[in-house]
């Protein structure tokens, strides 16, 4: 690693994430539009980690105070974001009794 | 720095994150893509709590942690699945706000003078400023949503130089928290970026919305992907870069299926008055039938197409819906259900609606694949919809949804539009499809209407 400056390393994370961020949902059908953007909404909750980590080393209690708030809302971000995607996914799942063979009356 | 089995659980989480999304974009993988997200995610934030034994304030952060998760466990179950899009929108809020806090935090432990290179100081400005957009902008959108406000634009003179200002000034005090980092120029920052998210939403009118929580949705995946260089953290680095790529290129899809530009959605209503359409009813004349009349229509018409809209799930009337269709497929009428892309309040809102009233999945057909339809159809039955049906977005340069693609409805042979009153829809402009003479209007509330258009049907 020693010869790799840093921010050099930072960016490449960054620049490949774009790429796979993109190619990952290049094909996605706009039925699902809603429930991707909802998971993707979810998962930049993970900001809780970063919200655990600045308050867990500080002392002054004013920043405690703050970091506690950004706990809080980091988690209903994270957790509500997962509750109500799975949510939305579930009415998508087919019932196992009309699914597949009774559909020939539509098309 | 971090013990090396925790960079590789880190990794590991990163890993799993571009799993979620890659499942959550195929039907059929989606509901365990979330799973895998939301088991990463808890992973991801549990680790703190293992890898280091200098972890401050632990029960605190773990009550905290706790109200933060019941109240996104109540939200998320309570919510109507009608008002999903503004539940998303306020969740979005929440993490940016969430992200500018951190950003802020990190800020003060910094404070003192301290070696950082200036990128960082930029990245943490950044996050400062784009997270309180993203948190005052989300909040706009939901109170749009929630109707606690008007959906329409709001335009003011002062606008576009309250934001020009807003913008260079958030430029001139980040240079400066470059230059002598300190909490107050932090605050600045952050006031200022609560001033841009309220500019930039206020003006877009409601049928825009959608687009902006997907792009502020897209504004807090940076954030936090900033957050995680600033605290040097791969995995919030990864995630946040992931939701940020991935939301841009799908705010540009969701536009794209609306025909719209995101600058025009976000500018257009500055530029000037042509998306402030009509908010009063019309008077002009119009063919009604009552339910009895449009039951006949229906009941001996070879192929029915329906286009539902956001009116009919606010009426609750998905279900009763659901039972006339099937009894006019008993009697073998050919009926489909014709989806906009923007049905409903989001993208794809519309399924998620109709699922919910166990409508199958097959009678559900794109825009693209029923559109040439339409012509060979005898009747259309429109309900709660209005913009995506309106031959405006065809013909009026200088309507509001003037490009986006609509369905085909005044190409069937009678089109029966049930509709509360003669008041134009979201995107506030005049239907010419209602005077067309194959159009007979059908008022009344959705539900309502459609209980007795069902019970006509059934006794013919």
């Amino acid at each position: 690693m020693s010869g790799i400056d840093p921010s050099v390393m930072w960016l490449t994370f960054f620049i490949l994430s774009v790429f796979v961020g993109i190619e990952v949902i290049s094909k996605v059908s706009s039925t699902l539009h809603t429930p991707l953007m909802s998971g993707a909404n979810a998962i930049h909750g993970i900001i809780l980690l970063g919200a655990i980590i600045v308050t867990g080393e500080t002392d002054n209690a004013l920043a405690t105070t703050v970091g506690l708030i950004a706990i809080v809302l980091a988690s209903v971000n994270m957790v509500g974001g997962f509750v109500v995607t799975d949510r939305m996914l579930q009415m998508f799942v087919r019932k196992p009794k009309k699914a597949e063979p009774t559909e020939g009356a539509s098309k | 720095m971090i013990d090396t089995w925790a960079q590789y659980v880190f990794l590991f989480c990163g890993v799993a994150f571009i799993l979620a999304l890659k499942g959550l974009s195929g039907p059929k993988t989606a509901r365990n893509g979330n799973l895998v997200g939301a088991a990463a995610a808890v992973i991801a934030c549990a680790l703190p709590f293992f890898y280091t034994n200098n972890l401050k304030h632990v029960p605190l952060i773990l009550v905290a942690i706790v109200i933060g998760t019941i109240g996104g466990v109540v939200g998320a179950r309570r919510v109507q699945m009608t008002q999903m899009p503004q539940m998303v929108a306020l969740f979005n809020g929440v993490g940016g706000g969430a992200a500018a806090l951190v950003a802020l935090l990190e800020l003060h432990q910094i404070g003192d003078g301290a070696n950082i290179s200036w990128f960082n100081l930029a990245a943490t400005a950044f996050t400062i400023v784009v997270g309180s957009v993203s948190f005052a902008g989300s909040v706009v959108t939901f109170a749009k949503l929630q109707e606690l406000m008007t959906s329409r634009p709001v335009v003011f003179p002062g606008l576009p130089i309250a934001f020009g200002g807003s913008f260079i000034a958030v430029i001139v005090f980040s240079v400066v928290l470059v230059h002598s980092p300190g909490m107050l120029v932090g605050i600045v920052l952050a006031l200022l970026g609560l001033a841009i998210g309220l500019l930039l939403v206020l003006p877009v009118g409601g049928a825009d919305v959608p687009i902006v929580i997907s792009l502020l949705n897209a504004f807090t995946g940076l954030t936090v992907a900033a957050g995680g260089y600033v605290l040097a953290n791969t995995v919030l680095l990864v995630a946040g870069t992931l939701v940020g790529a991935s939301g841009t290129f799908l705010t540009l899809l969701m536009a794209g299926a609306m025909g719209r530009s995101v600058a025009n959605i976000l500018f257009g209503a500055l530029k000037g008055g042509s998306t402030l359409g009509a908010g009063e009813a019309s008077d002009r004349p119009v063919k009604s039938v009552g339910p009895e009349d449009a039951a006949i229509m229906l009941a001996y018409a070879e192929k029915v197409i329906i286009v539902p809209g956001y009116g009919l799930a606010v009426a609750q009337a998905q279900h009763t819906l659901r039972e006339l269709v099937d009894v006019l497929v008993a009697r073998g009428t050919e009926v489909d259900y014709a989806i906009h892309p923007v049905a409903g309040r989001m993208p794809g809102h519309m399924n998620v609606l109709l699922a919910e009233a166990q409508v199958p999945y097959e009678q559900l057909i794109e825009m693209d694949e029923i559109n040439d339809d339409f012509k060979s159809t005898d009747v259309v039955l429109v309900v709660g919809a209005n913009d995506v049906v309106n031959p405006a977005a065809r013909t009026t340069p200088s309507a509001p949804i003037y490009g986006m693609p609509i369905l085909n409805a005044d190409a069937a042979k009678q089109v029966i539009f049930m509709k509360r009153s003669m008041r134009p829809g979201f995107a506030g402009i005049e239907n010419e499809l209602l005077f067309e003479p194959t159009t007979s209007l059908l008022f009344g509330d959705a539900k309502d209407t459609l209980g007795k258009l069902l019970t006509a049907v059934k006794a013919l």
